[in-house]
């Protein structure tokens, strides 16, 4: 009897975030899926059933592969989704470059000190993302902070256009996601003990080699980590190329909120949506398994 | 360790936090200039705080966001906990992989592909069940619950990985009941985690423009979406003033949790000494 109740309490207990997750997050994918097949009709909302009763007997079932077709010829698409990925792509990268020294330098700093650069490290996030992404526009621009400081100082005669370029939208992404790199790497940097570097060394083995042979294996999980986590949500960044990005610098998460609201077509934004997702499958499933294995270890 | 590569890692370090604190601290510096050209400096002046304080439209809005993101943060920090707890503590359940892979897929699914999703199953259910009546408070709050709780779940799941299960087990032996055991040894040892969870999921809330904007209504303008629409036009004094306030109160309420959980975290090893010292 104590142990039915126990399994029903732990059943309920799974469940109601369970089912929560299942009607609000996965359910939804299957929709737009759906939307994503179904033609586009004025009115509210602004797609087609995707069955309708043509008699009473006779069920029509139209399913509308031309969004999808749409989305292959049009070079703005393809193209949007290449430029995603590269400027994901090189963003992580850039991230990976800054944060791994930065995080090493927490990781190895005097314990009193290591909280401090941790909380300076999350502070950012804890700020408006929006705010701290429009306070670049304020530097960048012609009359900004950078371009009155140069034009000053004599470097420059007239202002270096930098906002409205793939340069502020690299600087954008890179500055936002820092802080979503440098934590899993500093976790897993912590982690990493030191006589194993000093035993290399004592055996002759040179710094940098040492870093590849031994550092680089050792926090491999953090640096995967914290790349996809940097990775996956540039791929559909919006608000970054929106704000600091120019009208050319397409990115397919601002294609998709185009598609949406301003020309209001419900189907080829859920078709945005879903190629999206094929793209991202891979990445994110890599990611759920370095996630899983973490949660294990611990 | 060389000297030669400390250089390096400190002078990376040092431009690594002026890179993430300039931003912040120029719209600090221009929230308190005079003149309307923003990156003209015109002098100290305080005027555009006094201008925020009679914008109607962006108070308003604060006000809407405030009441979203204490709701979500509720209701995020429930759902959160028991899913942290399902993961943490159940073993091998039927429908933890589907379970795990819900509660991880959110932390990096891009804002757009779930604000459009779930905008759709509003819809969806609109008409076919007629809930919920078009878009609004509710609408945004559901939506906020459902990326936010799979936060507040991953810091209770490796909180509660890391709690040691023998003193639960030991009130378990000395007769309380699970129930009582979760009240009186699991709650007050993850409150900590708990609060830490609140606070995200609310910021999560409070800072969401993308998912917003696909289910918000007429008349539902979150905070966000204003200062969207604001900054589309171009840098505004007194958003600089806004992003002034917030840092402040961020930093105030940062300072105080981390000075609380170190006080907890001081507190808890001397009580652990006390009681090896005791049973020695």
């Amino acid at each position: 009897m104590k142990r039915f109740r126990l399994r029903a309490g732990r059943a309920a207990v799974s469940a109601v975030p369970a089912l929560w997750l299942l009607l609000f997050f996965a359910v939804p994918f299957l929709i737009v899926l759906k939307i994503s097949v179904s033609g586009m009709r004025l009115g509210m909302p602004p797609y087609e059933p995707l069955f309708t009763w043509a008699t009473s007997l006779v069920l029509d079932l139209r399913i509308h592969l031309d969004n999808y077709a749409f989305l292959w010829q049009d070079p703005l698409y393809r193209n949007a989704y290449l430029n995603s990925l590269r400027v994901a792509a090189v963003s992580t990268l850039l991230c990976l470059l800054f944060g791994y020294p930065l995080a090493w330098g927490i990781a190895r700093a005097n314990p009193a000190w290591r909280n401090l650069l941790l909380l300076l490290i999350m502070l950012p996030f804890w700020t408006s993302f929006l705010l701290r992404v429009y306070a670049w526009i304020g530097i960048l621009k012609n009359n900004g902070l950078i371009n009155n400081t140069l034009l000053a100082l004599g470097v420059i005669d007239e202002p270096i256009v930098m906002l409205q370029t793939d340069f502020a939208v690299y600087l954008g992404i890179v500055y936002s996601y820092l802080p979503f790199m440098v934590l899993p790497l500093y976790a897993a940097i912590e982690k990493l003990d030191m006589t194993l570097l000093e035993a290399a060394a004592d055996l002759g083995c040179r710094p940098f080699r040492a870093f590849l042979t031994i550092t680089v294996p050792l926090t491999w999980s953090g640096i995967v980590a914290g790349s996809l986590l940097v990775f996956i949500p540039a791929v559909g960044e919006f608000v970054i190329p929106a704000l600091l990005g120019g009208p050319d610098s397409l990115m397919i998460g601002r294609v998709l909120w185009e598609e949406f609201f301003n020309n209001r077509d419900w189907p080829v934004a859920s078709a945005v949506a879903i190629a999206m997702l094929v793209l991202l499958v891979v990445p994110i499933m890599v990611f759920q398994h370095v996630q899983g294995r973490e949660g294990a270890v611990r | 360790m060389g000297g030669r590569r400390s250089v390096f890692v400190v002078s990376m370090m040092a431009f690594g936090f002026a890179f993430l604190y300039v931003p912040i601290l120029s719209m600090i510096v221009y929230s308190f200039n005079e003149s309307r050209l923003v990156t003209v400096w015109g002098g100290f002046s305080t005027r555009w705080y006094a201008a925020l304080l009679h914008n109607e439209q962006l108070l308003g809005a604060a006000q809407l966001s405030l009441k979203i993101a204490a709701i979500n943060a509720t209701g995020a920090t429930l759902l959160g906990t028991l899913a942290g707890l399902a993961l943490a503590r159940f073993g091998r359940f039927r429908g933890r992989a589907l379970l795990t892979g819900m509660v991880t897929a959110p932390l990096v699914m891009p804002e757009v592909i779930t604000g459009l999703s779930l905008l759709l199953l509003f819809v969806a259910l609109e008409q076919v069940i007629g809930w919920p009546a078009g878009r609004g408070i509710t609408t945004i709050t559901i939506a906020h619950v459902t990326f936010s709780m799979a936060y507040v779940a991953v810091v209770m799941q490796s909180r509660l990985a890391t709690l040691d299960e023998s003193l639960e087990e030991a009130a378990m032996d000395l007769g309380a009941r699970p129930l009582k055991v979760f009240f009186v040894i699991t709650l007050p040892i993850v409150l900590p985690a708990i609060l830490a969870g609140w606070l995200l999921a609310f910021t999560l809330s409070w800072d969401d423009l993308v998912i917003s904007s696909f289910v918000s209504g007429p008349g539902s303008s979150t905070l966000p979406i204003v200062v969207f629409s604001k900054v589309r036009l171009g840098v505004s004094p007194e958003i600089n003033a806004l992003a002034t306030i917030l840092v402040l109160i961020v930093t105030i309420g940062i300072v105080t949790a981390g000075m609380y959980m170190q006080r907890q975290e001081r507190r808890r090893e001397r009580d652990v000494q006390q009681a090896v010292a005791a049973r020695g």
